[in-house]
């Protein structure tokens, strides 16, 4: 570019840098999506603030859901003025009485992107960590640190680990038969398709076997203030199972029941979790368990919890009032689904013991009783989905009830 | 046989004579997939009359009734139709003994319809003397996904394919309805081909002239009592409401126990046949059923004045 004059030349850097940005907020952009952009401008022109958004999108934009992420790095790349504003904007501390908008979703990936700010370092709040890190990798203090206790880097890496979680297809044996080579039964249409090939004279044996089909994956999630350390980690693996999974139906509760199975299905996190927030009213507030886990049962509970549905509860079950209605509700709940596993934070605490009275009333009800507060236990949790009964006697509520008893 | 109904009026006077009281926007959708050869998927809660649609239709128009119930594991061999592999395997060893060499002659001797054994869906393509038959495919939502999609072809094409056979197609499509009680979604695919309705408890006036269709024996008082504490009690927060099969039961239940009007004991006592669920029960025993009887009993009378 040597030839061209001095202002071209400042264009085609801001591009590189537009793409570098691109690049560190997710969106796959290579070199050669550069060059393109750099020719295809060239071709187009730089026309208005809009055509030139259209050109760099048809360029970079690759799928639907990447729209979002390229609509907020453009916005904030290529503002005419203030950039600088916004850059002072974004580092310096906002007031806490300042009107605040909502962040939109994507957001934060991007400023990331843009800014590189280094991430806030965190106090080391245990000298007991310190010492483990010594003895074990990195990567197994990772598994094993409380959701609640991670840095924001460390919270970014669990994230990370939760996308490559390895999801086991749980299925059922349904009493549709399917064509297997393997199989015990004989299937009398095809061994007769295959014997007339010959004729008529050898009688060549098909067999066929029972289908296996993945039954629906029902989640019931707390998200009233005292799960808020978790509820978005759970999200983040919600969101991870709804993409890889058939038939996971999730909804929210705190003191009333959101469906957000749809939103969930956005393929990005960041919206997903926006279309959540945006359709619950009660985030972080109270939580009446009781009284939606009957909202559940009387309206869907028979929509879904059809064809062999497992449940997967997460609460703490700190419930205060109409511990009575909890513990039928939980009684009801339990007999239309085919298995009913409770996930609870508070089973982090080596002390813990089933104490509170919301607690016993729901223990009798559940066929397992398993903690979520770090990676490990939540890949125990996905291992868990295949019914095996000896991981499942492991978590077994009952000894729970005794131990408190 | 009967011609089909020129209008929705007409429609509505063609069930009402079998005994079926539906109200407008039914008979409306019943209409247009009768005019239209659109199969009907009916939806609604357990007992609300969705299966007694197709039967009073196959009666009301003298055509025959074919039903498909479904159920988890139900396949091609059992909905549409099998080989009979016994009386195949019995020709091919004639034809052996005969000295049959022809080969393709053999296969095509043996893959006949003669070897055929038809099952529902394919019945239903036949022709029949009575006119096309009433297919009721009944609470699909019990079979699982992969079902569906055989019934695409026949809801769409009123065909079915046999890969040994051919392609069977009815010369007259049938009529088609489809139940489902919702326990899942059904998929978008099959709802596509299909006119929807959505059967919905019916009103106080329609459930008094069901009850007095289908329970003539049951007195005027009590009839009006009964559905209108049963009005009531769908509005309590109940997990299973009583639906119409419900009512009917009741009201031929309280005319066997000689009632002429509702009291809250009798009441109390005969509360299984309208509710399902022991809690629900236990909810509306004794005192409940008493305020609901007080109650229901004042309005008639308020109403009455």
């Amino acid at each position: 570019m040597s030839g061209q004059p001095q202002g071209e030349g400042r264009l085609a850097e801001n591009i590189l840098y537009f793409a570098r940005a691109l690049r560190e907020a997710g969106l796959p952009v290579g070199p050669g999506a550069v060059l393109d952009a750099l020719a295809a401008v060239e071709t187009a022109g730089i026309g208005g603030r809009e055509d030139f958004r259209a050109v760099l999108h048809a360029v970079f934009v690759k799928k639907r859901e990447q729209l979002i992420i390229f609509d907020q790095a453009f916005d904030i790349f290529w503002k005419r003025r203030g950039f600088m504003e916004k850059l002072i904007a974004l580092m310096s501390p906002v007031a806490p009485n300042a009107p605040q908008s909502n962040p939109k979703a994507g957001s934060t990936r991007v400023q990331d992107a843009l800014l590189k700010r280094p991430p806030p370092k965190e106090k080391p709040r245990e000298e007991l960590t310190l010492d483990t890190r010594f003895t074990v990798s990195e990567q197994e203090v990772l598994q094993r640190k409380d959701f609640a206790q991670m840095s924001a880097e460390e919270m970014a890496r669990a994230f990370a680990a939760i996308a490559r979680l390895r999801l086991p297809q749980d299925a059922v044996l349904t009493r549709r038969l399917n064509a297997d080579r393997h199989g015990k039964l004989i299937d009398p249409r095809a061994t007769f398709r295959h014997s007339m090939r010959a004729g008529g004279a050898v009688i060549d044996l098909a067999f066929r076997s029972r289908a296996s089909r993945v039954s629906p994956l029902v989640v019931l999630c707390d998200i009233s203030g005292s799960m808020s350390d978790y509820t978005r980690v759970f999200l983040h693996f919600l969101h991870v199972l709804t993409d890889r999974r058939k038939h996971v139906h999730t909804f929210l509760f705190g003191t009333r029941l959101t469906n957000v199975t749809r939103a969930l299905r956005t393929r990005d996190i960041d919206e997903a979790l926006a279309q959540c927030s945006a359709g619950v009213a009660d985030w972080a507030g109270g939580t009446r368990i009781g009284a939606t886990l009957h909202e559940f049962n009387r309206v869907w509970s028979r929509r879904v919890l059809g064809q062999g549905a497992m449940v997967i509860l997460f609460t703490d079950g700190l419930e205060r009032e109409g511990v009575d209605q909890l513990g039928r509700e939980m009684e009801r709940l339990h007999k239309s689904c085919r298995r009913l596993v409770w996930v609870n934070p508070l089973l982090r605490y080596d002390a813990f013991q089933a104490k509170a009275s919301g607690l016993r009333a729901m223990l009798p009800h559940v066929d397992e009783f398993r903690p979520i507060h770090n990676l490990a236990s939540m890949a125990d949790l996905v291992a868990g989905l295949s019914a095996d009964h000896a991981t499942a006697r492991a978590h077994d509520p009952k000894k729970w009830l005794k131990a408190a008893a | 046989m009967r011609a089909l109904p020129t209008s929705i009026d007409d429609t509505l006077r063609l069930v009402g004579e079998a005994d079926y009281v539906a109200d407008r926007p039914l008979a409306t959708v019943l209409f247009l997939a009768l005019k239209m050869g659109r199969p009907l998927f009916l939806e609604g809660e357990a007992g609300v009359g969705k299966t007694e649609i197709a039967k009073v239709l196959a009666q009301a128009l003298g055509r025959k009734l074919i039903r498909l119930q479904c159920y988890e594991g139900l396949d091609v061999s059992a909905a549409v139709y099998e080989w009979n592999y016994a009386q195949q395997m019995m020709a091919i060893r004639l034809a052996e003994a005969a000295g049959e060499t022809d080969r393709t002659r053999l296969e095509h001797d043996v893959f006949s319809r003669r070897y055929l054994v038809e099952r529902p869906l394919l019945q239903a393509l036949q022709p029949a003397a009575a006119g096309p038959p009433v297919l009721l495919i009944d609470e699909l939502d019990r079979t699982d996904e992969a079902f569906e999609a055989f019934l695409l072809e026949i809801l769409s094409d009123f065909q079915v394919t046999i890969p040994e056979l051919g392609t069977i197609k009815a010369d007259a499509p049938p009529i088609v309805i489809l139940t489902s009680n919702r326990t899942r979604e059904i998929h978008d695919a099959l709802k596509r081909r299909c006119l929807y309705h959505w059967v919905d408890y019916p009103d106080a006036a329609r459930e008094r002239a069901i009850v007095a269709k289908k329970a003539p024996q049951a007195g005027k008082r009590l009839t009006q009592e009964l559905v209108a504490f049963v009005q009531a009690l769908r509005k309590q927060d109940l997990f299973k409401a009583p639906g119409v099969a419900e009512t009917l039961d009741w009201a031929s239940a309280l005319t066997e126990l000689d009632a002429v009007a509702l009291d809250p004991g009798m009441v109390s006592d005969t509360l299984g046949v309208l509710l399902k669920y022991q809690d629900d029960i236990a909810r509306m025993q004794g005192a409940r059923a008493r305020e609901l009887v007080d109650q229901v009993q004042a309005d008639i009378k308020a109403h009455a004045r």
